[in-house]
C-alpha cells in the first residue's frame, strides 16, 4: 500500500510539469488556434530566469582577510556575494538561498514580455496559415531560443538548488500511518502547479475578461462583431500561457538541473498529453498531464519493468496512440476543434 | 523514358550535377586559403545524396499529400540497423544490406502508416511523432538487453569479428563493398596543378542509385498516382464526394516515402557500417523537415537542394572558427576587426544550429516555397524587367473551379 502512494506521489511532480507545459499549449490553441512548438522553449526560458538570478546575486567582490592565511602563507582572499555586503551575512545569505523562489518575481514580467513580443512579431503573422506553417516556424524559433541559451550558459545542466528550508525530506504519510518519504521540494512544486491551474481556471471563470476569453475561445467571430477587441485579450492570454510555461520552468529547477534542451525533452511529451487529454479542451490538459506523469511513474517500478522491459520508456507514447485510435477526440476533447 | 522535356531536362542537370560532382565541388586549390570551402571530399559527398534521397522520399509524402510525417528518421534508423544486420550475418557485401533495408523499412512503414493514417493534420504530426520516440526509446535501450540484442544500445550496432558473416571469403574486402570494390576506396585520384579531385566508389554508387530514385520520383509526381496525392492535399472532402477512398493512396505514398528513408539509411550504413539510435530521434526528423522546407516541398528539385544546402553549410560552418574570421575581416581596422569577429562568432562553429533556426524560420516565414521559389522569384525579377507593370502572363487561377487552397484540418 505504501509502494502504491509513493508512486503516485512520485509521478505528481513530472505531472506537474506536464499538466503546466499542456495547459499552456492548449491556451494558445484555443484562443489563438496556434501549435506552438516553442513551448518547451518557452519552459526552458524559465527555468533560465532562476540560473540568470541565483548567478546574479552571487556576484561577489573579492576582499582580503588579513587574519587568516591559505596554505602558502598569503592572505586569504574572501569571496564575499555583493548582496551580503549590502544587506549583511544574515540577510544576503538568505536572499540567496531564496533564489529559486524569488526568480518567480523576475519570472513572471519577463516571460509574459517574451509571450507578448512573440505573438506580436511572430505568430500573428501566421494565423491564416497552414497549421504546417504554424508548428514549422515556431519549431524553427524553439532551436533559435535553445542554441541561444546554449550560447551564453554552455550545454551542462546548471545546478539550481532548493532553498535549504525546502531541502530534505519528508513523511507525508504520517497522519494517515503509512511510511511515504517525497522530497519537499517536490510537495512544494506540486502544490505550485496546483495553485497556478486554479489561478488560471478561476482567471477565466469568474473575471470578466476571463470571461470573454472563453466567449471568443467559442466563437471569435462574434465576439468580435460585439465591439470587443478580442485579438488584443487573446494577445494576453499568450503571454499569460508564456508565462504559465515559464514558471513551471522556474520551479522545476531543483528538481531536475536545467539545460538547453529540457525543453525540447518536455515539449514532445507535453504534446502528447495535449493531444490524449483532448485538444482544445483545459480540464483536459490537465487531468491528462497528471495521469501520464502518474501513469509514467507506475511504468517505472521494478515489477513493471521487469515484466515487459523497457515499458517505462515507451508508456506515454502507448498510452497516446491508444487513445488517439479509441478516441479521436482525447479524453476530454470538444466536438469541432481540429477535426478534418 | 517516359519523361516531357522539361523533366529530362531536370533530370540530365541532376545527372551531369552528381557525376561531376568531385570536380564541381572541388572549385579551390588544395593549397588555397579557400580550400575551406571545399566539399568534394568522398564523406560529405556521399552525405549529399544520401540526404537528398531521404529528402526525396520525405518530400512525396508532405509535398504531395500534404502530410506532415515528424517521425520519419525512424525508418532512417530501421534502415541502417537492417543493413548492419545484413553485415554481421551475411557478409560485407552492400547489396543484400541495401535490399533488406528497404525492405524492412517498408515494413515498418506500413505498420506505423496504418495507424498514423487513421488522423490527419497536427494528430498525425504528433502520431509518427510518438512512434518514432517510442523506436527511439526501444532501440535505445530496450532491445539492447543481454539476452536479445538487436541494437547494441548506446555503443550503436557494428561488425565484430566474432559475428557469422556466413558469405564472406578470402579475398574479399573487410569493408562494405559491392562484389569485391570496397565503398570507401577511391577509384581515382586527380592531381591537376593546385586541384586536387577525388572520386570514390561509395558516392558514385549513392550517386547512381539517387538519380534512379530521383527518376522514380519524377514519374510518380507525373503520373496518375502523383495527381491523386495532390488531389488529398488540395481537397479531401471533395476527394471523398467523388466517391474515391484517399486512404489507401495517402498510405502508399507513406510506404513508399517510408522505403526511400529506408533506402538511406541503409546507404549511410554501407557507407560506414555503423548504426545508432540516434539516428531515430525527433531531432533528425527534424531535420529532414527542414531540409525538405528549406529547398523547397512539393518541388522535384527542392528537397535534394535543401538536403545539399544544410549539409554543405552544416560542415563548413562548423569548421569556421576564430582565427578564421580574424583572417577574413583583416582588412578592417583593429577595432572594427574585433567588433566583426565579436557579431559573427556566435553564428558559426558550433553555433551553426542557431544560424539554421534563424534561417529556417525566415525561409517559413517569407519564402514558403523554399528556395527553389527564391530562385523563381530572382528568375522572374529578370524575366520582367522589360515587360510593362501589369501584363505579365503568368497563371492566374479560376476563382470558381480553383478556389484557395485549404489545408485539410479544420481551422
Amino acid at each position: 500500500m505504501d509502494a502504491f502512494f509513493l508512486q503516485i506521489l512520485n509521478g505528481l511532480d513530472k505531472g506537474s510539469a506536464y499538466a503546466l507545459i499542456a495547459l499552456g499549449l492548449t491556451l494558445i490553441f484555443g484562443t489563438l488556434g496556434v501549435v506552438n512548438f516553442a513551448h518547451g522553449a518557452l519552459f526552458m526560458l524559465g527555468a533560465f530566469c532562476a540560473v540568470t538570478l541565483q548567478r546574479l546575486l552571487s556576484l561577489s567582490f573579492e576582499t582580503i582577510d588579513e587574519t587568516k592565511t591559505d596554505f602558502l602563507g598569503n592572505p586569504l582572499k574572501v569571496k564575499t556575494p555583493y548582496v551580503e555586503g549590502w544587506f549583511g551575512p544574515e540577510i544576503g545569505g538568505s536572499i540567496i538561498d531564496w533564489a529559486v523562489p524569488l526568480s518567480i518575481l523576475i519570472a513572471i514580467p519577463f516571460m509574459i514580455g517574451v509571450g507578448y513580443v512573440m505573438e506580436r512579431g511572430l505568430i500573428k503573422h501566421f494565423y491564416k496559415r497552414p497549421h504546417a506553417d504554424q508548428i514549422l516556424v515556431t519549431f524553427g524559433l524553439a532551436i533559435v531560443l535553445q542554441e541561444v541559451i546554449k550560447y551564453f550558459f554552455g550545454a551542462n545542466p546548471i545546478q539550481t538548488p532548493p532553498p535549504d528550508a525546502l531541502l530534505g525530506v519528508v513523511n507525508i504519510g504520517a497522519p494517515l500511518g503509512l511510511e511515504l518519504a517525497y522530497p519537499i521540494w517536490r510537495m512544494v512544486y506540486f502544490l505550485f502547479a496546483v495553485g497556478i491551474i486554479g489561478g488560471v481556471f478561476s482567471f477565466l471563470q469568474f473575471t470578466t475578461f476571463g470571461m470573454v476569453v472563453r466567449a471568443g475561445m467559442a466563437d471569435r467571430e462574434t465576439v468580435g462583431l460585439l465591439g470587443i477587441d478580442i485579438d488584443r485579450r487573446f494577445t494576453f492570454m499568450f503571454g499569460l500561457a508564456a508565462g504559465v510555461a515559464g514558471l513551471a520552468g522556474v520551479m522545476y529547477g531543483p528538481i531536475n538541473p536545467p539545460n538547453y534542451h529540457m525543453g525540447m525533452d518536455f515539449l514532445v511529451l507535453s504534446f502528447v498529453v495535449v493531444v490524449v487529454g483532448g485538444m482544445g479542451s483545459l480540464p483536459g490538459a490537465v487531468l491528462a498531464g497528471f495521469m501520464l506523469g502518474i501513469l509514467e511513474s507506475f511504468a517505472s517500478t521494478t515489477w513493471a519493468t521487469t515484466t515487459i522491459p523497457g515499458i517505462n520508456q515507451i508508456i506515454i507514447y502507448l498510452v497516446a496512440i491508444i487513445v488517439l485510435l479509441t478516441r479521436p477526440r482525447g479524453l476530454m476533447g470538444r466536438k469541432g476543434v481540429m477535426e478534418d | 523514358m517516359g519523361l516531357n522535356k522539361s523533366d529530362m531536362t531536370l533530370l540530365i542537370v541532376v545527372a551531369i550535377l552528381a557525376l561531376g560532382a568531385p570536380f564541381i565541388l572541388n572549385p579551390f586549390p588544395v593549397d588555397s586559403g579557400m580550400a575551406q570551402f571545399n566539399a568534394g571530399y568522398p564523406d560529405l559527398m556521399q552525405r549529399f545524396v544520401i540526404f537528398g534521397i531521404l529528402a526525396i522520399g520525405f518530400n512525396i509524402l508532405f509535398g504531395l499529400t500534404g502530410y506532415l510525417s515528424f517521425g520519419h528518421a525512424a525508418f532512417l534508423g530501421v534502415g541502417s540497423y537492417a543493413a548492419v544486420w545484413m553485415f554481421k550475418l551475411l557478409s560485407y557485401n552492400v547489396l543484400p544490406a541495401i535490399a533488406l533495408s528497404v525492405v524492412v523499412a517498408g515494413l515498418f512503414s506500413v505498420l506505423i502508416g496504418y495507424v498514423s493514417l487513421r488522423r490527419s493534420g497536427i494528430y498525425f504530426s504528433i502520431l509518427t511523432l510518438a512512434f518514432a520516440q517510442m523506436s527511439f526509446a526501444l532501440a535505445y535501450s530496450v532491445l539492447s538487453n543481454p539476452k536479445f540484442n538487436l541494437t547494441n544500445g548506446e555503443t550503436g550496432l557494428q561488425v565484430y569479428a566474432g559475428d557469422p558473416q556466413i558469405f564472406h571469403r578470402e579475398g574479399l574486402p573487410d569493408v562494405p563493398h559491392l562484389f569485391g570494390i570496397a565503398m570507401r576506396d577511391n577509384f581515382l585520384e586527380l592531381k591537376m596543378g593546385g586541384w586536387e579531385f577525388t572520386f570514390n566508389n561509395g558516392y558514385y554508387l549513392c550517386a547512381i542509385i539517387m538519380l534512379v530514385v530521383f527518376y522514380l520520383a519524377i514519374r510518380l509526381f507525373r503520373s496518375p498516382f502523383g495527381l491523386m496525392l495532390r488531389a488529398v492535399k488540395s481537397n479531401q472532402n471533395r476527394l471523398n464526394y467523388t466517391g474515391l477512398n484517399p486512404k489507401p493512396y495517402t498510405l502508399a505514398a507513406f510506404i513508399i516515402s517510408g522505403m526511400y528513408a529506408g533506402l538511406a539509411g541503409g546507404l549511410l550504413a554501407s557507407m560506414d557500417p555503423l548504426a545508432g539510435a540516434e539516428r531515430m530521434q525527433w531531432t533528425a526528423s527534424g531535420e529532414i523537415v527542414l531540409m525538405t522546407i528549406l529547398g523547397g516541398a512539393g518541388t522535384l528539385i527542392g528537397p535534394v537542394l535543401g538536403a545539399g544546402f544544410i549539409k554543405y553549410f552544416e560542415n563548413i560552418f562548423s569548421k569556421i572558427n576564430d582565427n578564421v574570421l580574424h583572417q577574413w575581416f583583416a582588412f578592417m581596422p583593429d577595432g572594427m576587426e574585433d567588433f566583426m569577429v565579436f557579431i559573427v562568432h556566435p553564428f558559426v562553429g558550433k553555433g551553426w544550429h542557431l544560424t539554421l533556426g534563424i534561417l529556417f524560420m525566415l525561409v517559413v516565414t517569407f519564402l514558403p516555397g523554399g528556395l527553389v521559389e527564391g530562385g523563381q522569384r530572382i528568375a522572374n525579377l529578370f524575366r520582367n524587367r522589360g515587360k510593362k507593370k501589369g501584363d505579365d502572363d503568368s497563371y492566374k487561377p479560376d476563382p470558381e473551379h480553383h478556389p484557395k487552397e485549404t489545408p485539410h484540418v479544420a481551422e
